[in-house]
């Protein structure tokens, strides 16, 4: 039996135990020897962790970086993107270019964000800016839609910080109920009137060199109400955040199609109402979002040779059809909704696998992280740093030479200044 | 019979009458008369300068397009002194067959009206009116009690009629050919097989270059599809209705294919029309109507429940309740074998009895109506848009998949065409179901009456209407149904019963359009 994966999850997932049955892998539990162990965040933080923690070996493999909330957790994502962001201008590349409104042109892609309590004040000075402007509180560590309230006046952040430093806000000054506040966007895009968002999944196999795939299978997630962005509503969760966990509760879910919509049906819609040239750049420019989040992360993660994840990235379009980073889960979902989505979120799990654990077989950490097109499933390679490392000077006389690179001019995105492979 | 020359000018006379008092008239009229102090205009040249100011400043091409679409939807002169209901059904066995059904339809209608107590229609106090104005973005989210509220018909009564249709003139019991005992249609109509079909879809063979086949992203695109496009911007440029209807039996580009449909249907978004739309908005706000119950019941049945199609709940209650008011579709009767069902309601002083068309469009919602807009709302994010291109494709093909006319568009046409194809091309297959009781008609039946929204993928069924477009027929719909029987033959010859057979048919979302089409008429041995 020397031949067979052992695996170990904390997560009772069909989705998950249908795949490792289906591939005759053998379940262990966790206090023997495993080669697979498809974990909850808090499970990683143990296997990792400086006193309980203990020494993969070359044949084990787990489903998270160990500091993987340097990308998912709110707050540090964005303290990430402002750092990377920093570092490209201070370097003089094209990519920090600003505009005349002082805007990065090519790395504004999270709304304006702020930590609270301890950036209070430059949220006080921004928010006087723009006084009529409607702002979001998340806590940091928190998913699916938990704890999340709007506000558009000084007075209730005021009210919430009194409220809170009893309770909460006591635990904020330690670091843990921290909140980031965004500016909210005010004008997304909706279709039959209704608000949605994206959730996208993206699977990265190392950060140095970046290796990141796009799974082709994401969808919309519509509000079941109609949105208005009128403040008389603020309360109404069900109008602003479009997580199923919340939406299941509204009246009008509806259990066929969960609100989910296919991204090829958003495809279809915004290419036929808007024409085929903006909604390429639309998806351009999401793929660009994605890839340069990762790449503003890859320096501080902790590229852990057992170790692969799959993103849950959730995006908001705005009516000038414009992609906002929203936030990045590290544990995206295996809960099944509708038939469907227990469809996909098998198959992700499935080609997830096919391609982290090559043919099946006991992991190797040591393993080339170059699957053939063949094993990719419905995953599409968006960035491979080391190909496009090797592939750069070809593409800089390619493209001089006027030629194009996408194929059906579906990617080619002219608009960057530096290549960035997702074909 | 009349030749020719007299029936040309029989249509022409036609035509011209219809157009007359249209707001093209009128405006075509106003720029003649405006251009007569350009300096280009010459007293001693005045026609021919008139003209082709007109031509130059495009008023002639819109006018060519209105003639092009009156020459769709009238049908050929028959013998002048043939009587107006030779134009709407030829047939007198089918004539009767189609009055049946609507005094049933109406009859269930007025029933269910009584059972429950709700008036035909009545006018909205002015608290609801506001109300209604208010919520008329979010019709939706609005859950009024429908329990009691059920489909007039729906398709599965329809095809129990259709099935029953005798052609008196024709002894059924003696003689009985074998091959038309075999199927569920009975009456003997003129249906193309496949060398007719051949001839008259010549587009569709196998080396002419295909949208929804030749875009494949195997294929370069530099090959067809560029090229296409290119072709494609072009013909919009022009805004020439025919020269749209023929580029799209190769398939519209999805970018732009809302504006191709939209030219050759000749559906204008003009301000008169936008007014149009805001009428008949009114009209749903003012007067609550019996069907609008029926409306909302069959959205939240069909298009609500609709992984592709939930996200337009909305947009289809703005079309639809608005279609329900518009006497304009009342048109569409002059060469549809329907007649609009009609209610007595007491006139202005309460005395006399008034018979009224109900509802205004004459047209009672049935099972699956709002199936026929849903697909729309995939290419017209504007309510009064969308709903000028969905009533001119009703008026032209849909209002034919639940009339009972003899047709080679109407449904039974489209029923005996698919069961000949089957019949002729797969006879094994055809003998087998019907053994097991599995009628390939039962199942295929409520593909056709939706022209297959609701059962294809959006991309592949917007593929399908484009030809629908393109050959200005409903045919192409009977010879996909028949395609999907050949394509999942195999299986279906594996199965003992129909609740087998329709699951081997249930998921068509997975099926591509045009290799089926393609294949089923190039490529079967004939």
């Amino acid at each position: 039996m020397a031949g067979k994966v052992k695996w170990v999850t904390d997560i009772e997932k069909s989705v998950l135990i249908n795949n490792f049955e289906k591939r005759a892998w053998i379940q262990v539990t966790e206090n023997e020897d495993w080669n697979f162990y498809w974990m909850s965040v808090q499970t990683i933080r143990n296997v990792f962790s400086v006193d309980t923690g203990y020494r993969l070996s070359d044949d084990q493999m787990v489903n998270h970086f160990p500091n993987h909330y340097e990308l998912t957790r709110k707050d540090l994502m964005i303290k990430n993107i402002k750092r990377y962001r920093k570092e490209l201008e201070k370097e003089g590349s094209p990519l920090a270019e600003k505009d005349e409104n002082g805007k990065y042109i090519y790395l504004d892609f999270v709304p304006v964000t702020f930590m609270l309590p301890a950036d209070y004040n430059l949220f006080v000075e921004e928010f006087r800016k723009s006084p009529s402007s409607t702002w979001i509180m998340k806590p940091c560590g928190k998913a699916q839609g938990k704890g999340i309230f709007l506000i558009n006046k000084l007075s209730q952040i005021k009210k919430w910080s009194r409220d809170s430093r009893t309770s909460t806000f006591m635990a904020a000054s330690s670091g843990k109920e921290a909140y980031v506040i965004s500016l909210y966007i005010d004008n997304p895009l909706l279709i039959g009137g209704k608000k949605f968002d994206l959730r996208l999944y993206v699977l990265v196999t190392t950060y140095r060199p970046l290796k990141c795939y796009m799974y082709k299978l994401g969808f919309c997630r519509f509000c079941t109400v109609k949105y208005t962005p009128s403040t008389s509503e603020l309360d109404n969760m069900f109008v602003h955040l479009t997580n199923v966990a919340i939406q299941k509760h509204g009246d009008d879910y509806n259990h066929v199609h969960g609100g989910k919509w296919t991204v090829s049906n958003l495809r279809l819609y915004l290419e036929s109402t808007r024409g085929k040239e903006v909604t390429n750049r639309l998806f351009d420019q999401i793929y660009w979002i994605v890839v340069q989040s990762l790449k503003a992360v890859a320096p501080v993660m902790n590229n852990d040779k057992h170790c692969f994840e799959c993103y849950g990235y959730d995006i908001i379009i705005d009516d000038k059809l414009k992609p906002w980073l929203i936030e990045v889960n590290a544990s995206p979902s295996l809960t099944s909704s509708t038939a469907n989505d227990r469809i996909l979120k098998y198959n992700l799990i499935n080609d997830t696998l096919n391609i982290v654990t090559p043919n099946g077989e006991i992991p190797d950490c040591r393993w080339n992280r170059s699957p053939p097109k063949e094993a990719l499933g419905n995953y599409e390679v968006l960035y491979d740093e080391e190909q496009s490392v090797n592939e750069s000077t070809e593409r800089d006389l390619r493209s001089r030479s006027g030629q194009s690179l996408g194929s059906k001019g579906t990617r080619t995105s002219h608009m960057r200044p530096v290549p960035a492979t997702w074909k | 019979m009349i030749d020719e020359g007299t029936e040309l000018s029989v249509t022409i006379a036609q035509i011209v009458q219809r157009l007359k008092g249209t707001h093209l008239h009128s405006q075509l009229e106003r720029e003649a008369k405006e251009c007569l102090h350009r300096p280009e205009i010459k007293l001693e040249s005045l026609k021919e300068d008139v003209r082709n100011f007109l031509k130059e400043s495009g008023w002639e091409r819109k006018l060519q397009n209105a003639v092009y679409r009156e020459l769709n939807i009238l049908s050929p002169p028959g013998h002048p002194t043939a009587p107006p209901e030779h134009i709407k059904e030829p047939l007198v066995y089918m004539r009767k067959a189609q009055a049946n059904w609507e005094k049933r339809i109406l009859k269930s209608l007025n029933s269910m009206c009584t059972e429950l107590g709700v008036p035909l229609a009545r006018k909205r106090p002015v608290p609801e009116q506001k109300e209604m104005t208010n919520k008329w973005n979010e019709m939706g989210t609005d859950e009024p009690d429908l329990s009691r509220f059920r489909p007039v018909y729906a398709p599965k009564d329809f095809l129990e009629v259709l099935i029953g249709l005798q052609n008196p003139n024709q002894e059924s019991c003696d003689e009985p050919s074998a091959r038309s005992h075999w199927g569920l249609i009975q009456v003997p109509l003129n249906v193309p097989d496949i060398s007719q079909l051949r001839e008259a879809y010549p587009e569709l063979d196998l080396t002419t270059s295909q949208l929804g086949i030749d875009d494949h992203t195997n294929v370069p695109p530099d090959l067809f599809e560029y090229e296409h496009i290119r072709i494609g911007r072009k013909v919009l440029s022009e805004q020439d209705s025919a020269a749209a209807q023929q580029y799209s039996r190769q398939g519209c580009p999805t970018g732009l294919r809302a504006q191709l449909w939209a030219l050759i249907l000749n559906a204008t978004n003009e301000p008169e029309d936008i007014a149009h739309y805001e009428q008949l908005k009114a009209g749903v706000i003012h007067h609550d109507l019996l069907v609008d119950n029926l409306i909302y019941k069959d959205v939240k049945l069909t298009a609500s429940n609709d992984d592709y199609y939930f996200v337009f709940e909305d947009f289809l209650y703005q079309v639809l309740l608005c279609f329900s008011r518009d006497t304009a579709v009342l048109e569409h009767f002059n060469y549809n074998s329907a007649t609009p069902p009609k209610s007595c309601v007491h006139g202005k002083s309460g005395a006399e009895k008034v018979a009224v068309v109900y509802p205004p469009n004459g047209l009672i919602p049935f099972h699956g109506f709002s199936m026929y807009v849903a697909p729309l709302c995939f290419l017209y994010n504007e309510p009064s848009k969308l709903y000028s291109v969905f009533r001119e494709m009703y008026v032209r093909y849909f209002f034919r998949l639940h009339s009972i006319s003899s047709s080679p568009s109407g449904i039974v046409s489209l029923c005996l065409q698919f069961e000949r194809l089957l019949q002729t091309h797969l006879p094994q297959l055809f003998y087998h179901l019907r053994e097991i009781g599995a009628q390939p008609l039962r199942i295929a039946f409520k593909w056709m009456v939706r022209a297959f929204s609701g059962y294809l993928c959006t991309d592949q069924l917007l593929l399908l209407w484009d030809r629908i477009l393109g050959y200005d027929s409903l045919e192409i719909v009977a010879v996909l149904a028949a395609a999907v029987f050949a394509f999942r033959a195999e299986n279906l010859m594996e199965v003992t019963s129909l609740a087998s057979a329709e699951a081997v048919l249930a998921d068509l979302s997975t099926l591509k359009v045009m290799p089926l089409l393609q294949i089923f008429l190039f490529a079967t041995v004939i």
